[in-house]
């Protein structure tokens, strides 16, 4: 009796500690790669190519020179204002179109909404060479204008979908006695709705804003000049003297810059983001 | 599909029984005016930034249209004839869907797995749960970046730590070698994305009861059992949404590839094939076609989709 009683302690105890082995190597798969980063971003020279794991002599070389030798105060300024101003605009555009897709009823709802879902759902490269022609048409290639324009097609589905399943959840009770009272549509979002949103436009902005300031593939095709490149770009097409010698600390201490601000967002914001990904369940 | 649920219409009908038939056909009237002015701006910027570019492309699949070059004759199905007799195009369109298979499957394992462990209450969970999201916090491109330095041939750690513990006999050029290039970037692509795959898996497994963990206990049911017969059907719609959204993003890859391996065949996919003939071969044309036999696999796999969507809200 007593041996299996211990055995059994035994077990549990093992158990735990497999458990705190699982958690570690959790933590060391998803911390690990940026970790090296930012090691790597305050090695220079050939230290850079050391492989212990603590930077004993920090050097800042890298953060000075990615601001000296390219003009990347300029890309994340870019970054900035591509993704605010799309941010804002898909806010505004979906803030009334989810009210009509939410709170009132007519045919052919679910098929737009449908449709809707499925724009977000498009291969970015099979709008690729049209987009090209309507941003050269209208004179916008190699500027952020042509970013604003062509982000609000990954952008406007997510947030018109995310705050339509928010505005339909909210009781009819809210509105019945602005419409007695003959307030108009307008009236009716910007009174009651806008200040009950307000939330929920937090995270869907929020997210819209990390998808904007990802994006890659629209950024490194229609912009051409270095000074017009979005940090993404940037960063990718950040080289040496020659294509195989890349600066690598150079590049880490870019990563770097531009990451902290992110992971220190979606840590501020984590409830939220969850929730809102849960929900529109929409891209990573 | 919680989402679908949930605007699907009822409350509307009562309004229309409570007053008579000729006020509620006056007020739906009123109501689709509403609606369509509220809808009019976000449709019509649709339409040009989306639609319209969708169409254009389409069109230009069927042109010999060039980058900068003079106007673009309509030559009938010829680029797609020409595609589907393209050696490189089927290897990016194999590329695409072992890319596809292989790190969705290696997402949903690794996203079961931490979603579990972060289901169980344990001192500091919020940390470790925080520590999670920090890949899906990370742009895709600066992922690709922070592996491709660690996957370097020369100077990368694991090239390095494999080496100094004999399992390599002598570096290895992970993204460039023909048989590790693909196998690198599903890689990178499964420690970016896992974290969207727990933590969609998360939520599920915390809805479901507590009560038939203890049921199941009290029948003395071994670990194994409770998962096969409790916690995998009951997730099951969690694991279908995180599978198919994943695999969606999955088949129109481009940044992690393009950034980690450029142009090499091993591991390019459709869209890394369709822009290299769109921007560096400045073959719009042929471009186009293979950006429209990828957008027709998408289209087809959301379809797919949607339907059973359907099919779980009648479940």
């Amino acid at each position: 009796m007593a041996g299996s009683v211990s055995s059994r302690a035994w077990r549990r105890r093992a158990a735990s500690a497999g458990f705190c082995l699982l958690i570690a190597a959790i933590l060391f798969y998803t911390l690990f790669p940026f970790y090296w980063a930012i090691v790597s971003s305050l090695r220079s020279g050939s230290e850079l190519f050391s492989i212990s794991l603590l930077p004993l002599h920090p050097a800042w070389g890298n953060y000075a020179a990615v601001f000296r030798d390219e003009p990347f105060a300029r890309n994340i300024a870019n970054s900035m204002l591509v993704a605010s101003l799309v941010v804002l605009i898909a806010l505004a555009l979906s803030l009334g179109a989810a009210y009509a897709l939410g709170r009132l009823r007519f045919t052919g709802r679910r098929t737009l909404l449908m449709t809707i879902l499925g724009v977000s759902m498009f291969p970015q490269i099979a709008v690729l060479s049209g987009l090209f022609a309507l941003i050269r048409t209208l004179g916008l290639y190699d500027t952020p204008w042509a970013l604003v324009l062509s982000y609000l097609i990954f952008t406007l589905p997510f947030t018109v979908w995310v705050l339509t399943a928010f505005m339909h959840d909210l009781p009819r009770e809210l509105e019945e006695a602005a419409i007695m009272d003959g307030a108009r549509p307008v009236t009716i979002i910007r009174r009651i709705f806008l200040p009950l949103l307000a939330p929920a436009m937090v995270t869907t902005g929020l997210l819209a804003f990390i998808a904007s300031w990802n994006e890659f593939l629209f950024a490194l095709t229609f912009t051409l000049t270095p000074e017009q490149r979005t940090v993404p770009v940037a960063i990718a097409l950040i080289s040496g003297a020659s294509a195989h010698e890349l600066p690598w600390g150079r590049i880490m201490a870019a990563s770097v810059i531009v990451t902290l601000p992110l992971i220190a967002l979606v840590l501020a914001f984590q409830h939220r983001i969850i929730a809102g990904l849960t929900l529109g369940a929409v891209k990573g | 599909m919680r989402v679908l649920e949930k605007i699907r219409p009822e409350r509307d009908d009562r309004q229309s029984s409570r007053s008579g038939a000729r006020p509620a056909a006056a007020l739906a009237r009123r109501r689709r005016v509403t609606a369509a002015a509220f809808l009019a701006p976000m449709l019509g910027v649709l339409a040009v930034v989306a639609a319209w570019p969708l169409l254009h492309t389409i069109w230009f699949g069927f042109t010999n249209a060039e980058l900068g070059g003079g106007p673009a004759q309509f030559i009938g199905l010829h680029n797609f004839a020409s595609l589907l007799a393209d050696p490189g195009w089927w290897r990016s369109v194999v590329n695409t869907l072992i890319f596809a298979a292989l790190s969705v499957a290696l997402e949903a394992a690794l996203g079961m797995v931490i979603a579990l462990a972060l289901n169980r209450r344990f001192p500091g969970r919020f940390l470790v749960r925080a520590a999670v999201i920090v890949p899906w916090a990370i742009p895709t491109v600066v992922s690709a970046k922070l592996w491709a330095w660690m996957l370097n041939d020369v100077f990368g750690i694991i090239n390095a730590v494999l080496v100094d513990l004999g399992l390599l006999g002598r570096p290895v050029a992970w993204v460039a070698a023909p048989h590790t290039a693909l196998f690198s970037v599903v890689l990178v692509d499964a420690w970016k994305t896992t974290p969207f795959v727990a933590l969609l898996l998360l939520a599920g497994l915390q809805v479901i009861p507590g009560e038939l963990y203890e049921a199941a206990e009290i029948d003395g049911a071994r670990p194994a059992q409770t998962f096969f017969s409790i916690t995998l059907p009951l997730l099951r719609p969690a694991l279908l949404v995180a599978l198919i959204f994943r695999t969606l993003d999955a088949l129109r890859v481009f940044d992690i590839i393009y950034v980690i391996a450029g142009d090499n065949p091993a591991s390019m996919s459709m869209s890394v094939f369709a822009r290299q003939q769109l921007v560096e071969f400045q073959d719009v044309g042929y471009g186009s076609a293979a950006a429209t036999l990828l957008f027709v696999v998408v289209a087809i796999v959301t379809v797919i989709y949607v339907r059973a969507g359907g099919l779980w809200q009648e479940a």
